[in-house]
């Protein structure tokens, strides 16, 4: 045990997903998804709306109501499915979310005092002491200062009343904190300016190197200019279509996806059918409210 | 008295350094349960109170017999006025051994970091706990100002004509049987004054001041802030304050003249045995501010609405409340708002969070006078449960007489939203752990009111809470 710890430890990690299959509410969305992201590596996943990219994004983070039927997550050979988001957070995967929620009364710096605690000594219980104040308060302001954010921001509550813009900088705030091993960004150049892109495209660029596999979800370039990736994948129907490098991002980014769809036939049916089903049950509610 | 008490207590959260103690004298009192007109006579003989103060307890008395047991608010049925000690001298107080407290009470005084000293007092283990730390200069200073701060039974002795013009006239004995039964029996609490234009600056706290009888079951307070003066006023403890006796009965009158402010924050985390049934009320005049800040941790069932009288133009109340039930536990809390005069403002801010099958009600009334145009009123209150085994409900009681007025109530229910859970969970947070975070932050409007040490006290009792490991 300890050796083969050791021989692991000289290596980068690897995030590895296998065959995975998934359902929302019993409606099976992903259709047998696998992607190996080693530590250090920039992977983007692209693809039309509801092809699937934010659920597997919420499946690796491990969000309850996304059901893995069949397949499975491992970091290092060691399966993530059953254990939950606190768990997988403690092992290095981080999600910056599309839609970062507002949790009202609770301020920045507390949020971000227990967060690091937790995630730096997986092993902690609760109730356990916290990072010293000094040592986080200093390094929060060297982060800050580092992303062009005022220090302001550290008293307020997180996320109440923040902008898109500011949401999606205290994304990529806790990403810089928390320095995990893999790094999902769902979408977090979308509903921005274009300062606001940039600033948040040099920032994944500052935080990302040899210690950080990262896997970028977009519609845009901009993100992908600061970031190129050396991967670049196509979803389509809830699969892995097509992957390439840098080069096809590009193409889909110029050409959109007619091409893509011409070559998949039999997803792009699939895509077609499930545009045609009546509506997903989450609208069905939200109507009948 | 000892003076076992180091010279500055060492106190985890924060300094409690506005203590005082005031001698209780030896009275010779043999205690029985029960409740009838011989011990009221002999509570009063014993405190050699004048006649007036009898006549006035045995009123109540008999008030308190022909009123009926409220139908609304708590299950009040298993509670025996017979089986109660209505006074119990200071040295007899039964001392409960350290041993004997239940478990979680004293794993929580732990976890909180409260020194043994003060521990063993709030257990009921010492009957008194020690402070004489800044007695001195402080006392010195506010009495220099003319601010009278003592306990009641010393006010009705030393200052007679004052105390006798005030007290009852804010709350009368016939207000509820329980109010009639404070009146009855009543026996410590605090009685302050301050006079014309004197700003207290720090808030003055009964937390260490208190001696056998001021933290007692039916303690009576009475504040008087004069015209143009302000006073904040703290009592209670976020700490579980044990005691083996099951009734707590207070009754506590406020008297805010024109232009003066007073802010009375109170905590109240008795153990789970104990019925706390409280009357507050204040009467606010012109241009006058009134605030009631209300913390209900503990006690089996809770019974207690601040009230609020805006009696001249310009007046302004406001009440903040906030209420955890846990297993076992109701708490039946709100707030009244009476407008009797035109130009008065409101608000009702009341918070309430129950979990593992407890209760938690707001229960509040807004009455605007037929004369009382141009008032305004801002009611919110919010509730979050945390499982299905709990509940919440919200009684909201409007009266109004009067067409020109403002009055706005709103009211929600919440769970904790699977979102939040997983947004805070995904940086590492363990469930627990994420769900007292979204309590805490809940409640921050209100715990930032509150002093430091309190507002410290109050989160971590608050994460205690969801673990579990308490009450």
């Amino acid at each position: 045990m300890r050796l083969s710890k050791k021989v692991r430890d000289g290596m980068s990690s690897l995030l590895k997903i296998i065959d995975l299959h998934v359902s929302v509410e019993d409606k099976p969305i992903l259709h047998g998804v696998s992607l190996e992201i080693r530590q250090g590596e920039i992977h983007a996943l692209m693809g039309p709306n509801g092809s699937g990219k934010s659920t597997l994004a919420y499946t690796l983070v491990g969000h309850p109501k996304y059901e893995i039927t069949s397949g499975s997550i491992e970091v290092d050979g060691t399966p993530l499915n059953e254990l939950d988001p606190c768990e997988r957070a403690r092992k290095g995967l981080f999600l910056a979310f599309q839609y970062p929620v507002t949790i009202p009364g609770v301020k920045v710096s507390d949020f971000l005092r227990h967060a690091v605690t937790n995630v730096r000594n997986p092993e902690r219980k609760d109730g356990e002491s916290l990072m010293p104040m000094r040592e986080f308060r200093k390094e929060l302001k060297q982060k800050m200062e580092e992303l062009g954010m005022d220090t302001e921001f550290a008293r307020r509550y997180l996320n109440e009343g923040f902008s898109g813009g500011e949401k999606k900088r205290m994304e990529i705030l806790q990403l810089a904190m928390l320095q995990p091993k893999f790094a999902i960004l769902d979408e977090t150049d979308s509903g921005l300016d274009s300062d606001a892109v940039r600033v948040v495209s040099e920032g994944v660029r500052k935080l990302s190197g040899p210690q950080m596999g990262v896997l970028i979800i977009t519609h845009h370039e901009r993100l992908l200019e600061y970031n190129v990736p050396q991967f670049t994948h196509v979803m389509l129907a809830g699969k892995i279509v097509e992957t390439g490098d840098a080069a096809l991002a590009h193409e889909l980014h110029n050409h959109g996806y007619a091409q893509i769809r011409e070559r998949h036939p039999v997803e792009a049916a699939e895509e077609q059918s499930r545009q045609n089903r009546p509506e997903t049950v989450g609208v069905a509610t939200a109507v009948a409210k | 008295m000892s003076t076992e008490a180091p010279a500055t207590p060492e106190i985890g959260v924060g300094d409690y350094q506005y203590g005082f103690h005031y001698g209780t004298e030896d009275y010779v009192f043999r205690g029985r349960k029960g409740i009838d007109r011989d011990i009221v006579k002999q509570i009063s003989q014993i405190k050699k109170e004048p006649k007036w103060m009898l006549d006035f307890r045995l009123e109540a008395l008999d008030i308190f017999f022909q009123k009926p047991m409220p139908k609304w608010g708590g299950a009040l049925s298993e509670l025996d006025f017979q089986d109660i000690f209505y006074y119990v001298r200071a040295s007899d107080k039964q001392e409960t051994s350290w041993e004997s407290l239940p478990d979680d009470i004293r794993k929580t005084y732990d976890r909180l970091g409260i020194p043994e000293a003060e521990k063993k007092y709030l257990a009921g283990v010492k009957a008194q706990y020690e402070s004489e730390v800044v007695y001195g200069s402080l006392q010195e200073d506010l009495a220099n100002k003319g601010v009278i701060f003592t306990d009641t039974d010393s006010a009705l002795r030393e200052h007679p004509e004052l105390f006798r013009e005030y007290f009852g006239t804010v709350i009368p004995s016939a207000d509820n049987k329980f109010a009639a039964l404070n009146s009855a029996v009543w026996s410590g609490g605090s009685f302050i004054y301050v006079p014309k234009g004197v700003q207290i600056e720090f808030p003055l706290q009964a937390y260490f001041r208190i001696n056998s009888e001021n933290m007692g079951q039916f303690e009576r307070t009475l504040i008087i802030v004069d015209e143009g003066a302000s006073i904040h006023y703290v009592e209670g403890c976020t700490a579980p304050t044990y005691s083996s006796e099951s009734l707590h009965s207070a009754v506590v009158e406020i008297i805010v003249k024109r232009n003066a402010r007073c802010r009375y924050t109170t905590i109240q985390n008795w153990s789970n045995n104990v019925y706390n049934l409280v009357t507050k009320r204040a009467m606010a005049y012109g241009d006058s501010l009134m605030e009631w800040v209300d913390g209900n941790l503990g006690s089996k069932l809770t019974m207690k609405y601040p009230a609020i009288y805006l009696m001249e133009p310009g007046a302004r109340g406001e009440t903040l409340s906030i209420a955890f039930a846990n297993h076992g536990q109701h708490q039946d809390a709100g707030a009244k708002m009476v407008h009797c005069a035109p130009h008065t403002s409101s608000r009702i801010i009341s918070k309430s969070i129950s979990k593992g099958g407890g209760r938690a009600s707001y229960r509040g009334l807004v009455k605007v006078e037929n004369n009382a145009h141009h008032c305004k009123s801002n009611v919110v209150c919010d509730a979050l449960i945390l499982d299905s085994a709990s509940r919440s409900d919200t009684y909201p009681y409007i009266e109004v007489d009067q067409d020109n007025v403002a009055i706005e109530h709103e009211a929600s229910v919440s769970k904790i939203a699977e979102e939040q859970l997983l947004y805070l969970m995904s940086r590492g947070m363990t469930e627990t752990e994420a769900s007292a975070m979204i309590v805490t932050g809940f409640i921050e409007p209100l715990v930032k009111e509150l002093p430091m040490e309190y507002a410290v006290e109050m989160n971590r009792l608050i994460e205690l809470q969801m673990e579990g490991s308490v009450g």
